[in-house]
């Protein structure tokens, strides 16, 4: 009966698909409904050729293809992320690379938004998905819940990616930072997160240890609170059904305040609380001892969702939004080192009595390395968000420059430790392929980081100054262009770093390429239980 | 309802509630007797490695 249905589904959205291709106001809304025709045809097709197959029998181990899967898309999406995003770096040092043949699709404006969801959504949501989906398993001593609802989250994932960035270059974009994508791909999203949550916590629900462990609290708050922020940020009116176009329901200081709960939140929960529920897993695996603190961990987790949620307005000092709004936005920010700080010390205390495995365990000095990133970047990030320091640091790229040292440093570095400990797992392979190119790996990504990091403090402080300055009879001296000439030498040192750290991505995909599909290694021979 | 009732509230009674609900998380962590089972929570990752508990293929000791 369910592959009728299946069937029946599949047809009416492509027939539906197509018509709305015929009628579609805009470009953007035409491509992306003959590639919603193309998939809906495609499963169409496929679940007419399977309909009526024999079930196999009902698998009681762990779900792992669908991480796998999540695996190779974190790897692929990261790598094609770091590469638009040096890509844009040089444009940005040598606007030559805007080409001509290219205006409207792929110059910088248009490649932007392409880069930051393209790390952020693709390779950060594709490694949340994949790591929750094996934490929550082997914590819960139970197979992920709803069968193949965790393949529908996976693949409508990756639909809802596809759909975004092929409509950024097409310019269907909200102009929302973080949140580009119009409402039919909003909408889409919403149900690919339903999907997901319906799938975690169905796993929690049936799980056969009393407790929930630490990691699974941070994914669970991951997941609800990005469905919240992303359905009250995408309120919108649709200016046609068939058109990409919508307007949004807030406005003016509302709109402003809206959007930057979301975008701090996304920080705070997509970038913090997910990637937390990452490390407080597999740092202890990989250390081969338990958390430091388990008290700790609870109280990390409380103060971090009870104190982020109210940092956004800091990101609107000196506009239209009421001080005292920023003022708390601020002095949330502040408090946030806390619990931030608690975190990081815990993750490193991990290591206590293990401190010779950074010498030898190239995987255990990337999550190190990230823990330490972590800790640098929640210190900068609430020194910004000072009002004094913000006049001089806000739309200067030492803002640029913090994102990346987190993003970078925290989310990028904790994503490949996690890499390089799933792989052998799941392919059931001994060891990596090798540990060389790990170690390969790691100087280059740390040094490229070094090197953004740097260039960028160096450029936001003297744009910023060179912006205030004024002569004595109070005329500034600096025009805007003195300011952009000036951050040449930096562009091309930040360029540069984000070149190495692209470069330590594509030795991370070869070596856990070989890991899971070279022949070098022998698969573990699995003895039959006892 | 407008804005400065919901303020009035904000202000007084939902920040009072959320400071009590942090402080009894905060007691809640280092209650007596909570060592036990902080323990044996933070050892979860180093069981079922490999299968579910429910599985016959899972490790009768592996089990708590």
């Amino acid at each position: 009966m369910w592959d009728w249905i299946k069937i029946a589904l599949f047809g009416v959205i492509a027939l539906g698909a197509a018509l709305a291709a015929n009628w579609a106001r805009d470009l953007a809304y035409q491509i992306h409904a003959l590639i919603v025709m193309a998939v809906a045809a495609g499963l169409f097709i496929w679940s007419v050729r399977k309909a009526g197959d024999e079930k196999g029998p009902v698998e009681t181990g762990y779900m792992d293809g669908v991480i796998r899967a999540g695996v190779i898309a974190t790897t692929f999406w990261g790598v094609t992320g770091f590469l638009v995003g040096v890509w844009i770096a040089f444009q940005l040092a040598f606007p030559q690379l805007n080409f001509d043949f290219l205006q409207g699709y792929g110059n910088f404006g248009r490649m932007r938004p392409l880069h930051t969801s393209a790390v952020i959504f693709a390779f950060g949501g594709n490694a949340l998905i994949a790591t929750s989906f094996y934490v929550v398993q082997r914590t819960s001593a139970a197979r992920l819940f709803g069968g193949n609802t965790a393949w529908f989250v996976f693949w409508g994932y990756q639909l809802f990616i596809v759909l975004a960035a092929t409509g950024y270059l097409m310019g269907s974009t909200q102009s929302r930072e973080y949140a580009e994508p119009e409402w039919y791909v909003d909408l889409w999203l919403t149900v690919v997160w339903v999907a997901y949550l319906i799938v975690f916590l169905g796993t929690i629900m049936k799980r056969k240890e009393p407790h929930i462990y630490v990691a699974n609290w941070f994914f669970l708050s991951f997941i609800v609170t990005v469905a919240m922020l992303h359905v009250v940020n995408n309120l919108a009116i649709p200016v046609s059904f068939l058109g990409s176009r919508s307007v949004s329901v807030f406005s003016g200081v509302q709109d402003a305040m809206t959007q930057w709960w979301y975008g701090h939140n996304a920080v705070g929960f997509f970038l913090t609380a997910g990637f937390l529920g990452m490390m407080y897993y597999f740092v202890p695996k990989q250390a081969e001892k338990p958390v430091f603190s388990y008290k700790l961990s609870i109280i990390h987790f409380w103060a971090l969702i009870f104190l982020y949620i109210w940092a956004g307005p800091h990101h609107l000092h000196y506009t239209a939004l009421p001080d005292w709004a920023g003022t708390l936005g601020m002095v949330f920010s502040i408090v946030l080192w806390m619990p931030s700080w608690g975190g990081m010390i815990n993750g490193l205390m991990t290591l206590n009595g293990a401190w010779d495995k950074i010498r030898t365990d190239p995987i255990i000095r990337m999550m190190v390395i990230s823990l330490g990133f972590y800790g640098m970047s929640t210190f900068e990030g609430p020194m910004m968000s000072i009002r004094a320091v913000n006049s001089l640091s806000h739309y200067t790229d030492w803002t640029i420059g913090h994102v990346h040292s987190g993003a970078l440093g925290w989310n990028g570095m904790i994503t490949f430790s996690a890499l390089y400990f799933l792989t052998p797992k799941l392919w059931n392979k001994q060891r990596l392929y090798s540990l060389t190119l790990v170690s390969w790996h790691f100087w280059l990504a740390t040094i490229g980081i070094i090197l953004y990091a740097a260039s960028m403090w160096v450029t936001g402080i003297m744009e910023g100054l060179m912006w205030r300055e004024v002569d004595a009879q109070g005329f500034l001296v600096n025009s805007f262009a003195d300011t952009v000439s000036a951050k040449f030498p930096m562009y091309v040192v930040r360029g540069i770093g984000g070149l190495m750290y692209l470069t330590g991505a594509l030795i991370m995909t070869y070596n856990l390429w070989m890991t899971a599909f070279g022949k070098k290694s022998a698969a573990i021979v699995t003895a039959p239980a006892e | 309802m407008d804005y400065h009732i919901l303020r009035e509230i904000a202000d007084s009674w939902v920040l009072l509630a959320l400071f009590v609900f942090f402080m009894g998380v905060i007691f809640f962590a280092f209650r007596p007797g909570s060592r036990k089972l902080h323990n044996d929570a933070a050892n979860l990752p180093f069981r079922h490695e490999d299968a579910p508990a429910d599985s016959s293929t899972s490790d009768p000791e592996g089990q708590s």
